[in-house]
């Protein structure tokens, strides 16, 4: 059986350590994986997608419609413009805040209100939490993506804490070692 | 050791496991990580060259030389290098040689959809295909033995979702074959008409040769399953149909797409009730099998353009997709814009202001043409700006020439735009060109280029003086600006709009995100000073927004350029 994991958000969050480090971890539990992203000109401030899928074995490398178990978001209107790809009975980990785009800073467009309350009502499960607070509290802002692998890590009762951490370890410079293994735990703590 | 990999980085091991020995590539998504991922391994020679054409021709000279060779490039990039290809395709080769060519359906990162099978099949040229890293890895080694068993360039076509997915590949010791010394052999080499109308026939006889081989070759598989449904696929394709059918239908994976095999497939026919093509964009497995004679589905339930995916297939096929729930609203959108102190803002805003016609090219600067800047009007290919003005002021014989530019960075005017200044000079229009010099070639994500003065391992390299460059071409008028200084790119560009003569204006600036590249801190506002007239938001920075009738710094992002202090007439905007 095949789990997906989708990442979203916006071009220079750090998705890219996110799902290097989902892909390391699941590599080494034995399954076969598969991870795929875009690069180039989305990346510029847009909306990126990373696809992050495992099991027996793997086909598709990407997630269509309907099909995540978990949606990962780095903000919260990107956790609302793919809610369309989360499975039914799937769940969305998403950082609550806010990055206006482009067509909302110029005024031609307005940020959708209350998206998390919104998919809440629609029987959503949704974990949401302001990560970027306790990235910050963790030691940097930009540690916003460990936060979240964290909290993620809370859904996966097969895989044991040192598995991650382990697997952070593998996949972070030694230099900001410990600001990662702090971020993610409180990610995976935070009530 | 079994490890994750990019298609890209795959591609780059096989390459290295075989005993590839030069390669040379330019940038394009999503092409550029296999020369990248090539240039760590300290046994192959790796370059940067200024565009597709001479890649390929480097890597020709290296096959020449006996040694195995390895030029890589996006699809549109294939076009550039057309030249050279369809007549090593005649020469043949002495060490093997690979091109890779990377299409973009859906176009992520790219001006067109073209389908380079095309180019295989007009140059008579095998073409394989990989479906997956694994393969991307072990294609690139069988590709050499190929191209030297049947003295042929051989092409492998990546596309978006092989290039940047990642999955499981084994690797293997690098074995590098004994070198070929070079032969002289006039006949086979000197492509003038007496030898190319001998060598035709032979290219002729070589594809049907192939055309045998494609029928029981590594590259192309039979899995059987329910013979109701037969369904002919090759590339990510057939990742999607395998997440939907299974094992559940038969399928005829094809690794080899030109030549495409015949008894293969009519075999494979024979044996199912119905026939399914499923490729993305051009219908030429398709056409294939008409021709053959067979009675398929193809283009006539699937699109020509665009990615497709599992639910896309399942949809046309019949098969129940997933249920899901959406927020009943449209979601504002997020395109990509232009770094906050990216130096091409203050030269698009001065444009912008001076209300000029601006021919564009290729690269991050194409996001000039976003809201609220606006300030692109064509873009075509690469180097079209500098050759579309000259003809654009010809046509109008002088009445468009005091407002129009064409723009275009320093990585893209090395590439191309050089000879369409050339022409400029030469046939003397009055036209201004504008380089984007930001010192690296950006959007691809920071190559080196002739420009920068270090090539593709960070090392000291030459360097082009761009200046003295148009100058030698004949351009007398050179100016540079720094477009971070509004006023000065501002009296600069009226007064070369207002010349008689042609002339450059190079805006120079590195990249924002250049490792470099000191940032000042973020600016302040001061919400005394600040009376909300939004001046500021003109630029288009994502760092700046208003709130409250008061403008908002992200300091996350604000690297202290202060462009938009210059803007701000109340010095509201104060350094931080």
């Amino acid at each position: 059986m095949t789990k997906n994991i989708m990442i979203v958000g916006v071009g220079g969050q750090g998705s890219l350590l996110a799902s290097k480090l989902l892909g390391h971890l699941l590599l080494k539990e034995g399954y076969d994986v598969k991870v795929s992203e875009v690069h180039g000109m989305s990346q510029r401030g847009g909306s990126v997608v990373t696809y992050v899928r495992f099991g027996d074995k793997v086909y598709s490398p990407v997630i269509d419609k309907g099909q995540a178990d978990f949606i990962v978001s780095f903000e919260k209107l990107e956790a609302a413009r793919y809610l369309e790809y989360l499975k039914e009975g799937g769940r969305i980990v998403v950082n609550t805040q806010q990055i206006d785009p482009m067509p909302v800073i110029t005024g031609a467009a307005v940020y959708p209100e209350d998206v998390i309350a919104r998919m809440e009502q629609l029987g959503v499960a949704v974990d949401a939490m302001d990560c970027l607070s306790l990235a910050e509290q963790a030691g940097s802002a930009k540690a916003v993506n460990i936060v979240l692998m964290g909290r993620l890590s809370k859904y996966f009762a097969e895989i044991p804490l040192e598995k991650w951490q382990t697997a952070i370890e593998e996949c972070v410079p030694p230099k900001f070692l410990e600001l990662n293994q702090k971020a993610f735990l409180l990610g995976r703590d935070e009530q | 050791m079994k490890q994750l990999m990019l298609g890209n980085k795959a591609f780059a091991r096989g390459l290295y496991e075989a005993g590839c020995m030069v390669v040379s590539s330019y940038p394009g998504t999503p092409s550029t990580e296999v020369t990248e991922e090539a240039a760590k391994y300290d046994e192959i020679y790796c370059e940067w060259a200024p565009n597709e054409k001479v890649a390929m021709e480097v890597a020709f000279g290296a096959s020449l030389a006996g040694r195995r060779s390895f030029c890589g490039m996006k699809h549109v990039g294939l076009n550039v290098a057309a030249d050279p290809l369809y007549t090593a395709s005649y020469t043949g080769v002495r060490g093997g040689m690979i091109i890779c060519v990377a299409d973009d359906p859906g176009m992520h990162s790219s001006q067109n959809e073209q389908d380079s099978r095309h180019h295989a099949i007009a140059s008579k040229v095998p073409m394989l295909e990989p479906a997956d890293s694994a393969e991307a890895c072990a294609f690139a080694k069988l590709a050499y033995e190929l191209s030297e068993q049947y003295d042929t360039p051989v092409i492998i076509k990546m596309c978006t979702r092989v290039a940047h997915s990642q999955s499981v590949v084994d690797t293997a010791e690098r074995i590098v074959p004994e070198p070929i010394p070079y032969e002289k052999n006039p006949a086979k080499y000197i492509m003038a008409p007496a030898n190319a109308i001998k060598k035709h026939p032979q290219v002729e006889e070589r594809m049907r040769k192939l055309a045998e081989y494609a029928d029981n070759c590594p590259f192309n598989r039979v899995e059987m399953g329910d013979t109701k449904l037969g369904i002919i696929t090759s590339s990510t394709c057939y990742q999607y149909v395998k997440e939907v059918f299974g094992d559940s239908a038969c399928v005829l994976k094809l690794g080899m797409v030109n030549p495409l095999p015949r008894n293969l497939i009519l075999d494979f026919a024979a044996k199912v009730d119905k026939l399914v093509i499923i490729e993305e964009l051009d219908p030429i497995i398709e056409n294939h099998c008409k021709q053959l004679g067979l009675s398929v589905s193809g283009k006539d339930i699937l699109p020509m353009e665009g990615e497709f995916s599992q639910n896309l297939i399942a949809e046309k096929l019949g098969v129940a997709v997933p249920a899901y729930q959406t927020l009943d609203e449209q979601m504002p959108g997020r395109p990509p814009v232009m770094c906050a102190g990216c130096p091409h803002r203050g030269l698009f805003y001065t444009l912008s202001q001076n209300k000029c016609t601006v021919l564009g090219d290729i690269g991050c600067y194409t996001l000039g043409s976003a809201q609220p800047l606006n300030a692109i009007d064509m873009v075509l290919c690469m180097g079209a700006s500098v050759s579309s003005i000259h003809g654009f002021n010809k046509a109008t014989a002088g009445q468009c020439e005091g407002k129009t530019v064409a723009v275009i960075g320093d990585s893209t005017f090395v590439h191309s735009g050089m000879t369409g200044l050339a022409n400029i000079a030469y046939n003397q229009s009055n036209s201004t060109v504008i380089i984007l010099d930001n010192s690296i070639t950006g959007m691809t994500g920071h190559q080196q280029n002739p420009t920068t003065g270090y090539n593709i391992k960070g090392d000291p390299a030459g360097k082009i003086d761009l200046e003295a460059l148009c100058r030698a071409m004949g351009i007398n008028r050179v100016t540079v600006v720094d477009p971070y200084n509004l006023a000065e790119c501002d009296r600069v560009l009226k007064e070369e709009l207002s010349v008689h003569e042609p002339s450059v204006i190079i805006s120079r600036r590195p990249c924002v995100l250049l490792k470099y590249v000191k940032t000042a801190p973020p600016l302040k506002v001061d919400c005394e000073k600040c009376i909300g007239c939004k001046s500021c938001m003109r630029l288009g920075c994502p760092a700046i927004s208003v709130k409250d009738k008061k403008a908002v710094i992200d300091t996350t992002l604000c690297v202290g350029c202060g462009v938009c202090s210059q803007l701000c007439k109340f010095g509201a905007l104060q350094q931080g």
